[in-house]
């Protein structure tokens, strides 16, 4: 017995090589599962789309024949013999399947977007092929699907007053670039801000989130670069990181094993076939990742980033007061120097409630980008009210407006989140992603419940985003809810009720793992100690 | 280093030739004798002859050998080569005169009277042509929609960021151009940049005016698609490349039914500051099935008796264009981009315009903003012919200074002045007009110089003083403003 004991604990340092260096990286449990997809639910997933198809092609036929009539719009007569615009084929999925379930998407809202929205009703006589508003109102929505993570999407407030100012102060336009007339005090207060907020040497902001990864890494990496990009990044990193011209390589989702292997192998052969060595490895990776629920595991890329003499590009869209105690992103979250990170970009969309997105650094890599970035030169600059939207958002997150305001926001955010993912979890759905991600994904699965699961919840007053494929992967359908600090309790539990409901009446309790009762914890260890 | 290319079986040089000669002793030998010749063959021979058999078939069963085993890397020189590698920095160091890096700095609004630098001056250098930038009736109707929306969206469009001021934007937008659809971006860069690359695919090619704009090579750069550059206005130039192109269709039909084509012009040249010949183009399109997109962030509420732009300048039918886009940045002076076009072509982008899926939507207030700039184009198409006139008037002022030459076409309210003589390098002309700038600045009138990233350009424009005319300028504003240049281009110039 004495044996075999000895052997359990050989195997389980050999199963974990990494553990005994990783596990110190971290100063709380990191905690993220993913259970695996049913088998049985796979095939049966599988079968749905298979079905759609042939119904689809059915459909077709019927259309083609004009027995059924057709609705796509059609190519202008004179044009009829130009090359296709577009492939027939490729329309094929928005055709059959993303029609019939298209109500769940651009839903229009007629409110703030904070906890509870109106919703414009409209209906559909031909199959959502068009919509009639009906001139109704669908009144208190709960909003679980904007990214209202602080809850600062408000119209009344400190935020809406100085944003009112600021209008009445600037007007709404610039008109001109930040380099050429465009550069306003109001912006270069927040850029400073900005910088204070993430404790940074420097900062600069621009007009839009996605544009500013897809305008700014071009002008950091170029030919004979490489970019070590996570599988699941955002499709404006994917952008930058080709308009940039480098060499791409993709790791698996948040797998350290899989970046190491790519950095050791890149910085030993070099380029492909000139062999010559890399000017530079940039490694970029998201805070959360808005489809997965999942937070990067920063501590160990930094560890290998330093190994390695590789820099980070750490896109904290999601993550930016969103998590962290002091609301400053994965960076805080983790408790690491935000000095470690090279680039530390992130959008003012979500937590702040306005529109944008900053880089922040060293003051070198500003000033460089003040001159190449291509926001700099040719895009409008900001927007006066939107970036004072974002000051007076940022100064309650920071305290310094003298309240506690925005360390209470950050607080709820985070027991709202507890709450929620623990109540769905024991009801038995399957959730993806880290208990701390406030973005919680629910998983579907088949293609006829996407429809459902977004149709029944509306009747219920709450409004969730569902998404498919090619968003996800085809198998992996899901619902998925943001958490707001702006939820009340009350909220969540009505939320958490249809969600019950609806769970119950579409069969989505997949969930296998068994329940964390108390007692199993005890169990689990005294079963090991017989061993 | 040693060249076995091949990965299956190497063979060493010595047992290569014993086969050929094996196979050369045989060879020559008539049948028959060789039949005869094996009965009487000596014993030595038969035996050379077995061994060569094992030979070879030890050498077809023998463990494949790869070369590139060889080459594979030990941990330890992996190690080393990990140690050894040195980064360049992520960036280069700027100097601290870099023309680009400290940036003027604008307190208050950037409109007609604007404050640079703590200095108040008269606007000659933001694009807020019809002066709507801090007009109190847009401003109003923003801060209507701030009480009624806040600020922020807090969602791309698919996700509960659709108001119902985008809906009402997009028809507007549609109604006021007359085409079926239009569809609204965050950002008027990502508007051209991101529809490019939602038609035009790997593969397809794109015929384009040499003075483009950046945004439209960052968009064919994302479209990955063959380009095919025409000299600037040059339509002789685009003939050519058309006449190429059909000839290599008729080489290749299946390829060429396939391949969509596209010509992407300006309206008014933002680079250039003159007009497409749009009703060339469009015989061209006829003529070659080209499709034709048309980027109008400077002609559209420019050009055109009601401000639609370039097609109703030449009165050209809108529904011959297959896609328009535009900002809504400059004269409409709000934030964002549209297309328009008929919804066969508009519609797809809905699915397929990364920086409308991917991004958040416009703040509602700018969209408000927006649809009242467009209440007092419709009410009020006058504008348009005071812009006209005040565009031809400047223009004509500018014209004949000393060392400085004027370009664009007379109608264009976004002019360039550049040096007549270049002083040489690009530097230089570069600190030379900005010097005249500075003197302006000096003066209390507002200029510019156009920027540009010299590296990435694909054709990059001479350095030059931007001029933009918008409606609130005064007589008086542009006698100052062009004596100021006078002054200081004779001041520096000759």
């Amino acid at each position: 017995q004495k044996d075999n004991r000895h052997q359990h604990v050989r195997f389980s340092r050999e199963a974990n090589q990494n553990a005994p260096h990783t596990s110190s990286l971290y100063k709380k449990p990191f905690a993220e599962s993913f259970e695996e997809t049913p088998l049985l639910v796979a095939v049966l997933t599988y079968m749905g789309y298979g079905i759609l198809t042939v119904f689809g092609y059915l459909r077709d036929f019927l259309r083609h024949w004009s027995i059924q009539t057709c609705h796509v719009a059609r190519e202008k007569e004179e044009q009829k013999d130009f090359v296709p615009l577009y492939q027939d084929f490729e329309n094929f999925y928005t055709r059959n399947l993303y029609m019939r379930i298209r109500d769940n998407w651009n839903r229009p809202i007629c409110s703030v977007p904070g906890a509870k929205m109106n919703l414009v009703e409209r209906v559909s006589r031909d199959y959502n092929w068009t919509f009639e508003h009906t001139g109704r109102v669908v009144k208190d929505v709960i909003n679980m699907g904007s990214y209202n993570y602080l809850g600062f999407a408000d119209n009344t407030g400190a935020c809406a007053d100085a944003a009112v100012e600021a209008t009445e102060k600037y007007g709404v336009g610039v008109a001109s670039s930040r380099c050429e007339m465009g550069n306003l005090d109001i912006q270069e207060k927040l850029e400073q801000l900005v910088a204070r907020f993430l404790g940074l040497e420097s900062s600069m902001i621009f007009g839009m989130g996605f544009a500013t990864n897809s305008m700014n890494i071009p002008a950091l990496t170029g030919k004979g670069c490489l970019i070590l990009s996570d599988e699941l990044n955002h499709a404006s990193l994917v952008l930058g990181a080709r308009l940039s011209g480098s060499t791409i390589r993709v790791f698996k989702h948040n797998n350290m094993q899989s970046l190491e292997k790519l950095l050791r192998d890149a910085i030993a052969h070099g380029q492909p076939r000139t062999h010559r060595p890399w000017k530079k490895i940039l490694i970029v990776v998201e805070g959360i990742y808005s489809m997965e629920g999942s937070i990067v595991r920063l501590p160990e890329i930094v560890a290998l980033k330093k190994r390695y003499k590789a820099y980070l590009y750490l896109d904290e869209a999601h993550s930016i007061g969103a998590l962290g105690p002091n609301g400053r992103g994965v960076v805080d979250y983790f408790g690491l120097d935000p000095k470690d990170v090279d680039i530390m970009m992130g959008t003012f969309t979500k937590s702040f409630g306005a529109a944008g997105g900053y880089i922040a650094g060293k003051k070198d890599l500003i000033n460089f980008l003040r001159c190449h970035s291509h926001s700099a030169l040719y895009a409008t600059s900001m927007s006066p009210p939107v970036a004072q939207q974002i000051i007076t958002s940022m100064t309650i997150i920071m305290g310094e407006d003298g309240t506690t305001l925005g360390a209470d926001r950050i607080r709820r955010l985070s027991e709202n989140t507890t709450y929620f993912r623990r109540k769905l979890r024991e009801m038995g759905v399957v959730i993806y992603g880290n208990d701390d991600s406030p973005v919680v994904p629910m998983m579907l699965y088949m293609p006829a419940k996407i429809g459902a699961f977004g149709r029944e919840m509306l009747k219920r007053n709450i409004g969730t985003v569902v998404v498919g494929f090619p968003a996800t992967p085809i198998i992996e359908s899901r619902a998925r809810f943001c958490v707001s600090a702006a939820h009340t309790r009350e909220m969540l539990d009505t939320a958490l009720k249809a969600t019950d409901e609806v769970g119950d009446l579409l069969q989505l309790k997949y969930s296998r793992r068994e329940q964390p009762l108390p007692s199993l914890g005890w169990m689990a260890k005294e079963s090991l100690l017989q061993d | 280093m040693r060249q076995y290319r091949a990965s299956g079986r190497a063979f060493d040089n010595r047992s290569a030739n014993w086969v050929t000669c094996f196979f050369r002793a045989t060879r020559y030998r008539p049948v028959s004798e060789r039949r005869q010749g094996n009965k009487e063959a000596p014993a030595y021979h038969l035996i050379l002859e077995g061994i060569l058999i094992l030979w070879i078939i030890r050498l077809l069963f023998s463990k494949t050998y790869k070369l590139h085993e060889t080459y594979k890397l030990t941990e330890k020189e992996k190690e080393d080569l990990i140690e050894e590698w040195q980064p360049e920095p992520l960036v280069p160091p700027v100097s601290k005169d870099h023309p680009s890096l400290s940036y003027d700095v604008v307190t208050g609004p950037p409109s007609h009277k604007i404050t640079i630098n703590g200095k108040e001056c008269i606007n000659f250098a933001s694009f807020n042509f019809l002066g709507l930038l801090d007009n109190e009736r847009v401003k109003q109707k923003a801060l209507a929609s701030l009480k009624k929306y806040g600020v922020g969206t807090c969602g791309p469009r698919g996700f509960y960021g659709t108001f119902d001021v985008h809906l009402e934007l997009e028809s507007r937008l549609a109604k006021f151009m007359k085409t079926e659809e239009a569809i609204i971006y965050s950002y008027g860069f990502a508007t051209i940049a991101s529809a490019i690359p939602a038609y035009s695919k790997r593969g397809d090619i794109i015929f384009v005016d040499e003075a483009a704009c950046f945004s439209i090579q960052k968009g064919l750069q994302a479209s990955r698609s063959f380009i095919k550059y025409f000299k600037h206005n040059n339509m002789e130039d685009l003939e050519r490349l058309l006449n190429e192109q059909e000839l290599e269709d008729q080489k290749n039909p299946r390829k060429a039914r396939v391949t969509r084509k596209f010509i992407l012009v300006e309206g008014l040249y933002i680079n250039t500051a003159d007009i497409c010949p749009l009703p060339e183009l469009v015989k061209m399109k006829y003529k070659y099935k080209v499709r034709i997109f048309l980027e109008e962030s400077m002609s559209f509420g420019v050009l055109g008796e009601h401000g639609r732009g370039v097609t109703e300048h030449f009165g050209v039918n809108i529904d011959d264009i297959d896609l328009i886009s535009a900002n809504m940045e400059n004269a409409v002076a709000s934030i964002g981009g549209f297309c328009c076009g008929r919804s066969f072509v508009i519609d797809h982008q809905r699915l397929s315009g990364q920086g409308y899926c991917f991004s958040a939507s416009l703040p509602p207030m700018l969209a408000a903003a927006a649809i009242e700039a467009l209440n007092i184009m419709e009410e009020d198409p006058d504008i348009f012919t005071i812009l006209r006139d005040k565009s031809q008037h400047i223009y004509n002022a500018l014209q004949g200074i000393p060392g400085l030459k004027l370009v664009g076409v007379q109608f264009s309210p976004a002019l360039h002045l550049q040096l007549e003589r270049s002083s040489g390098s690009r530097d230089s002309d570069m600190q030379l007009l900005r010097t005249i700038v500075d003197y302006c600045l000096e003066r209390r009138v507002a200029l510019t110089l156009a920027r540009y990233l010299e590296k990435e350009e694909r054709f990059l424009p001479s350095p030059s003083i931007r001029v933009v005319v918008t409606i609130q300028q005064t007589e008086e504003d542009v006698q100052k403003a062009v004596s100021c240049i006078r002054e200081a281009a004779a001041a520096l110039l000759i």
